[in-house]
C-alpha cells in the first residue's frame, strides 16, 4: 500500500479531500478505493452548478467488475468537474491523488475536520479493514 | 441446455430450509385485493389431450378472416424457414442463456441482431431488445432523463403521432417515476404536428417523434428533430422497422440525428398471435449507451485471438448496480429476436424494401377502391406509409360488425383512440394481400354502405 498523501483528509467511503486556497474543495478517490474497483472504465460526473447534500450521490465510478456510487463527503455546489475522466477514466487507477481527482465544490458551510479523518487515523481505518 | 423443474420433494425440502408452510406463504407479502385468483377463460389443469382440444377449439372461433387491421402490429409473411430454425432445440428456450462459456451460438444471433437493428435505424448501439414496443418507449423516456441531466422538468412532448397505447403504456410505466407526457399540438388538416405552433420555453427533457405517424402519415422529422434539439431536449423516435427499409432512419434524421430510436419489433418475423409475444428494439447514439436499459452482447476476442462473444457494459445491469440499475429488465425477447435475427438475414435488406414498397403501394390502392365508395373519404392527404385514416359516413364499429360476417376485419375503429376523428377507421394492406383481396374487401364495403342497390343490379 503506498503512502498516503499528509496534506488530505479522508472518509470512511474512501475519499479523500483537498482543502483549496480559495476555500473550495477539491474531491477524489483513495487509492485503496481504487485498487478494490480495478481497471476503471467510465465515471459519471456531476454537473456543474448541481448542489451537493453531504452523503448524496456525487457521481458514478464503474470499473470492469463493479459500479460504485461516490458520495459527496461534505454540502456544497460543484465549481468544477475532472472533464478528462470521461476520455480518461483510468486516470483514477493512475494517479488517484492527482490527475485522478473527480470533483471540486465549494461547500455551503465551513468543513469540520472532526467529521473526517486524518492521514493516521484513515491509515488505522484501513488496517482494521485488513483485519 | 436442460431446464428441470423441481419435483415437489424438491420444493418440500426448500421450504422446510426457510422455514415456510408452503409455497403461498411466499406469496404473502402482496396485498389480497392485488392478486388474481384466477383468470377469465383459463381453465384449471387440464390434461394435454384436454388442452389441445380446448386450444383447436378456441383457434377455430377465429375462423379464417382476411385481415386488414394495422395500428400496431402488422401481418407480414413469414418465411417457414424463419420458424424451423428459430424453434431447433438449441435456440428454442423460455429463457435466454447468456453465459458465454456455454451459448456462444446465442450470444452471435443476439449481436448479429444489434449489428441489423443499428443499421435500420441509423443508429450506434443496439440493446438486445425489450418486451414491446410500448414498453420500450417507457424506457426511452426514463433513459432520455437520465441522459439529460441539465433538464430538470421530467417532462416528455409527444408528437400527436405517437401511438396512443404507448403513450398509456410509458405514462403507467414512467409517470410513477415523476415523468409527465404532454401532446404536442395538432394540425386538424393534416393530422401532424402543428409546427407552427410549437410550444417554447416547455423545457422538454424529450421530444418524441413517431414515423410513420399512428395514422401511416409521414411528419417532417428532421425539422421536429432540430426542434428538439433547440429546446435542450432529446429526441426519441419511433419507428416502424419494416418502414425504415424505405424511410430515412433516425440516426439521420435533422442535423444530428434522433439520439433514441425505439420500437415494435413485431413485423420482422413475429406473427401476430392475438398481440402477443412481440419484441421491443432500442438503439440510441453511443454516447447514450452507459444508460440504456437492457441486455447488451458485444464482440472480444479470447486468449486464442478467436472472436467471441459475451454480455457487455453489465455494470448498468440490475445483477450489479441494484437498485440504481438503468432498468429492472435484466433480459430480452431472446425466441422472437432470433426469428427476427433469421428473417431480416432470410429477406436481406432488399427484401425488407420489397416488403415496405408492396405494403405501401398495396394500401394505397385498397384506400382507392374504398374512397371511390360514397360516404368513405381520405382524413389525410399526402403520402402514408402503410396504413391510411379513412373518414365514415357512419360509425366505424357498426361498418366492422357487418364486414366481420363477410370475413373480413376491416381494420382499427379510430374512434376509441381519437374520438375527436369523428366516424374514422384506419386500414392497412400489407405484401400478404393480393389483389383479390382488395377487390373482395372493396366488394364487402359497397355491401356494407349500399346494400340495396346492389341487391337490385
Amino acid at each position: 500500500m503506498s503512502e498516503l498523501p499528509g496534506d488530505l483528509l479522508y472518509t470512511k467511503e474512501h475519499e479523500w479531500l483537498r482543502k483549496e486556497n480559495d476555500g473550495s474543495v477539491t474531491v477524489g478517490i483513495t487509492d485503496h478505493a481504487q485498487s478494490a474497483l480495478g481497471d476503471l472504465v467510465y465515471v459519471e460526473l456531476p454537473e456543474i452548478d448541481q448542489e451537493l447534500d453531504a452523503e448524496g450521490e456525487m457521481a458514478v465510478v464503474e470499473s470492469v467488475k463493479a459500479a460504485s456510487d461516490v458520495y459527496a463527503p461534505i454540502a456544497g455546489v460543484v465549481v468544477e468537474v475532472n472533464e478528462e475522466l470521461s476520455d480518461d477514466p483510468e486516470k483514477i487507477n493512475a494517479d488517484p491523488y492527482g490527475d485522478g481527482w473527480i470533483v471540486r465544490i465549494q461547500p455551503s458551510a465551513d468543513v469540520d475536520d472532526a467529521d473526517l479523518m486524518s492521514p493516521d487515523d484513515y491509515q488505522s481505518f484501513l488496517d482494521d479493514l485488513d483485519d | 441446455m436442460p431446464f428441470i423443474p423441481h419435483t415437489p420433494k424438491d420444493t418440500e425440502e426448500m421450504l422446510a430450509a426457510i422455514g415456510a408452510p408452503d409455497l403461498e406463504a411466499l406469496f404473502d407479502e402482496i396485498p389480497a385485493e392485488l392478486r388474481i385468483g384466477s383468470l377469465d377463460g383459463v381453465p384449471e389443469a387440464l390434461s394435454e389431450m384436454q388442452i389441445t382440444r380446448l386450444m383447436r377449439e378456441r383457434a377455430g372461433q377465429d375462423g379464417n378472416p382476411l385481415c386488414f387491421i394495422g395500428g400496431g402490429a402488422y401481418e407480414h409473411h413469414i418465411p417457414a424457414a424463419v420458424w424451423d430454425i428459430a424453434t431447433r432445440g438449441e435456440y428454442y428456450s423460455a429463457y435466454t442463456p447468456y453465459q458465454a462459456e456455454a451459448s456462444q451460438g446465442t450470444l452471435q444471433t443476439i449481436y448479429e441482431y444489434q449489428t441489423m437493428i443499428t443499421a435500420l435505424t441509423g443508429l450506434d448501439v443496439s440493446n438486445a431488445s425489450l418486451y414491446d414496443g410500448a414498453s420500450a418507449l417507457a424506457e426511452a423516456a426514463l433513459m432520455a432523463v437520465r441522459v439529460n441531466r441539465k433538464v430538470k422538468s421530467r417532462r416528455i412532448l409527444l408528437a400527436p403521432g405517437v401511438h396512443p397505447v404507448y403513450a398509456q403504456v410509458a405514462e403507467a410505466i414512467a409517470g410513477s417515476q415523476g415523468l409527465t407526457f404532454e401532446w404536442l399540438p395538432v394540425n386538424a388538416d393534416s393530422g401532424k404536428v402543428d409546427v407552427d405552433a410549437l410550444p417554447a420555453g416547455r423545457e422538454p427533457v424529450a421530444v418524441v417523434i413517431q414515423q410513420p405517424t399512428f395514422v401511416g402519415t409521414l411528419e417532417d422529422v428532421d425539422r421536429l428533430t432540430d426542434w428538439a434539439a433547440e429546446q435542450g431536449a432529446l429526441s426519441i423516435a419511433i419507428a416502424n422497422p419494416t418502414s425504415l427499409a424505405v424511410l430515412k432512419a433516425p440516426g439521420h434524421w435533422g442535423a444530428a440525428g434522433a439520439d433514441i430510436a425505439c420500437g415494435e419489433g413485431q413485423p420482422l418475423g413475429v406473427p401476430l398471435s392475438s398481440g402477443g409475444p412481440y419484441f421491443g428494439y432500442m438503439t440510441c447514439k453511443s454516447g447514450h449507451v452507459r444508460q440504456m436499459p437492457g441486455r447488451i452482447v458485444g464482440r472480444t476476442t479470447d486468449l486464442d485471438g478467436e472472436p467471441g462473444y459475451a454480455l457487455t457494459l453489465q455494470a448498468r445491469e440490475q445483477h450489479i448496480r441494484r437498485s440504481k440499475a438503468t432498468s429492472n429488465i435484466c433480459t430480452n425477447q431472446g425466441l422472437m429476436v432470433t426469428a427476427a435475427t433469421i428473417y431480416m438475414s432470410l429477406l436481406g435488406f432488399d427484401g425488407l424494401a420489397r416488403v415496405a414498397s408492396a405494403s405501401q403501394q398495396n394500401t394505397a390502392r385498397l384506400a382507392d377502391a374504398l374512397c371511390a365508395i360514397d360516404g368513405i373519404e381520405r382524413l389525410y392527404d399526402g403520402p402514408h406509409f402503410h396504413e391510411v385514416a379513412l373518414r365514415l359516413d357512419r360509425p366505424a364499429a357498426g361498418v366492422l360488425d357487418a364486414l366481420a360476417d363477410h370475413g373480413i376485419l376491416g381494420g382499427l375503429d379510430l374512434s376509441r383512440w381519437r374520438p375527436e376523428l369523428g366516424n374514422a377507421l384506419l386500414v392497412c394492406a400489407t405484401e400478404t394481400k393480393t389483389e383479390a383481396d382488395i377487390a373482395a374487401y372493396a366488394g364487402a364495403m359497397r355491401d356494407v354502405f349500399a346494400p340495396t342497390a346492389r341487391r337490385r343490379a
